[in-house]
């Protein structure tokens, strides 16, 4: 029997959906190597242990929860060192992560720490005898590997959406501890963590993704964009590099080679041509729509759904239908 | 201050890849390489702050085989002081095995700031700065897209999803840099003559046993053709239907 960690993130002490799915995926890996037990740490501000409690829904028999006052906004050597500590000591056969700004911060470093190696952006995994095998996008998606990890524990960060967070009831045991180091002598420091704009929905977890590029031809139409994303209720905004380079939007959301790796149920691409290195960051989503004037604009080959036409016409006309369409739900 | 950067030569992404014989790595024949793009604007950082800090040097540092030294030129054509060359007969995968190498060299040069990219877009795992930063026991910012360094302490700003962190780090510090800090600067002709002359010191790498190996590679199902609904407005009525009843996305 083996048991395996799951590492929750939070954000302005919530407890983040990504976290769901690493416990989720945790739980799925657990069950692979025969009735493990999973064991979920989390860190945040006082009253996060509180709302962890949920964790045992998704899998969890242990949450762990280290709560601190300074631990609002994350702090890379307090989650590295206590993580650490933690697989350390629980003898884990994996750990699991995120594969977000914080993931990819955290995991390589616990994985250093622990003398093993890591593997971020996974899509899936299985166990074969003494080996995790995973699948793993190379060269901006257009490859994909399967790797053999051999070294225990396995360091694993998934890539956001690939596992849907799935009920499935254990104890849940909600047990309080220490940051393994004083978070003031901390060397870096999170001095403010700034939210993009009203609420919006974080680019990781959103369902659906509304997207716009030059096609929108100025800043103040992004508004079309983000009608259409509040439409739907469930959506959040991303961009293309054209528009980010020319700040009409913050380059946090950006999607893309170097900026966000998504992977929603909807990606509805606005006014975007599709270059190959916007494509390499949503290319994964599971419905793709495109709307552009051109008819031979590259998006067109990887949408699902496209609609030829001016976004000025039909962006309001859709962000009404989907507003009608989701009044009768 | 005391600069060192890792830099890494991978293709050009805007190809279609084609897989070599042996199923476990990419053909090569007719991909051109060049230095990662995260790694141009890590060397950009370091020769901007060189400029603001008299009596600096910048050193490349890059791990592969001899081809990487015309990686390794061209950051000094853009004004890097010296390289240095690991010299192994191919790039591992495993992120951990190169950062074991890198840290080796690191650990004896007194540097002030070591810079890495966030990522290459090959491996596409952004694993070796933040390891190599543990490895040393150095603080470590990742993905930074803002810096600012005075008085032995930097400030710098992440992006995250949809939201920005600001952050503050002490020196020494391994930083790894987004696009958005800057812009590479091209080498001019008097930097391309100049570099040929700079030293590029060449040393065998210490590689270790590496835990994840490739097992098989493979090109992505292509998406299933698409289709286009319509023209103009007039389509709207049909792809909402779509979107409620074939893709269950509304
Ligand atoms: C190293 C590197 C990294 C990069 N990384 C990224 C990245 O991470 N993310 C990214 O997005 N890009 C990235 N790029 C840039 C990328 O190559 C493209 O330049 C960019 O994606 C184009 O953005 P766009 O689609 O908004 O603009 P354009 O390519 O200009 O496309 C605008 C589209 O809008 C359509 N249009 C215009 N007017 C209308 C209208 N009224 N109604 C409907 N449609 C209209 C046009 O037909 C066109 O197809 C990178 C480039 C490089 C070199
Ligand atoms: N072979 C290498 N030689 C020098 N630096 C490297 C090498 N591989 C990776 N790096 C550095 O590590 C960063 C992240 O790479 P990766 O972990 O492969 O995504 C790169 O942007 C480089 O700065």
């Amino acid at each position: 029997m083996a048991n395996v960690f799951a590492f929750v993130e939070s954000r302005a002490g919530e407890v983040r959906k990504v976290g769901l799915e690493a416990v989720t995926a945790a739980r799925q890996l657990a069950d692979k190597l025969g009735a493990g037990e999973v064991h979920a740490l989390i860190l945040g501000p006082p009253g996060i242990a509180e709302k962890a409690r949920q964790l045992g829904q998704y899998g969890a028999d242990l949450v762990i929860a280290v709560e601190h006052a300074a631990l609002t906004n994350y702090s890379p050597e307090v989650a590295t060192a206590t993580a650490a500590e933690r697989i350390k000591s629980g003898g884990y056969r994996a750990a699991i992560f995120s594969t977000t700004a914080q993931g990819r911060d955290l995991a390589p470093r616990v994985a250093a720490r622990l003398g093993v190696s890591v593997v971020t952006d996974v899509l899936s995994f299985d166990v074969e005898g003494d080996l995790l095998v995973v699948r793993h996008p190379m060269n901006i998606g257009k490859v994909i590997a399967t790797l053999e990890i051999s070294g225990s524990p396995a360091v694993i960060a998934m890539r956001p959406n690939v596992i849907s967070p799935a009920q499935n009831p254990k104890a849940g045991r909600v047990e309080t501890a220490q940051p393994a180091i004083d978070p003031e002598s901390a060397r870096v420091k999170v001095t403010e963590t700034r939210q993009g704009g009203g609420g919006k929905l974080d680019l990781a977890e959103a369902p659906v993704i509304v997207a716009g590029g030059r096609g929108l031809k100025a800043k103040e139409n992004f508004k079309l964009v983000e009608d259409l994303a509040s439409a739907f209720g469930n959506a959040a905004v991303g961009a293309t590099r054209a528009v980010t380079d020319d700040g009409w939007r913050p380059h946090s959301d950006q999607i893309g080679q170097t900026g966000r790796l998504v992977s929603p149920e909807l990606y509805v691409a606005v006014g975007i041509s599709g270059a190959v290195q916007h494509l390499a960051g949503m290319r994964t989503s599971k419905t793709i729509v495109a709307i552009n004037k051109d008819k031979d604009a590259p998006i067109f080959k990887v949408a699902d759904y496209g609609i030829v036409g001016d976004v000025f016409e039909v962006v309001p006309a859709l962000t009404e239908a989907v507003r009608e369409a989701r009044k009768h739900h | 201050m005391k600069i060192a950067v890792c830099i890494k030569r991978v293709p050009d992404m805007d190809v279609r890849f084609k897989i070599g014989s042996d199923n476990a790595s990419i053909d090569e024949t007719g991909l051109k390489f060049d230095i990662n793009d995260f790694d141009a604007w890590a060397v950009e950082a370091a020769l901007q702050l060189k400029e603001k800090n008299a009596g600096s040097d910048v050193t490349v540092i890059s791990l592969g085989p001899d081809v990487v030294q015309e990686t390794i030129r061209k950051a000094l054509s853009m004004g890097a002081d010296k390289g240095v060359q690991l010299k192994a007969d191919r790039v591992p995968f495993d992120g951990l095995t190169i950062a074991k190498a890198l840290s080796e060299e690191l650990k004896a040069g007194a540097y002030d700031l070591i810079l890495f990219g966030k990522m290459s877009p090959d491996s596409s795992n952004g694993a070796v700065g933040p390891m190599t930063a543990e490895l040393l026991g150095f603080p470590c910012v990742t993905a930074i897209s803002s810096l600012e360094i005075t008085n032995g302490k930097g400030t710098a700003k992440r992006e995250l999803e949809g939201a920005q962190e600001f952050v503050e780090f002490s020196l020494p510090a391994v930083l790894t840099v987004d696009e958005g800090l800057n812009a590479a600067r091209y080498p001019s002709l008097k930097g391309i003559m100049a570099a040929k002359k700079k030293p590029l010191e060449v040393k065998p790498a210490q590689i270790s046993n590496p835990q994840v190996r490739v097992r098989k590679l493979e090109l992505p199902p292509e998406r299933k053709a698409g289709r286009i609904v319509g023209e103009g407005a007039a389509a709207v009525p049909e792809l909402v239907q779509l979107l409620q009843t074939e893709a269950k996305v509304l």
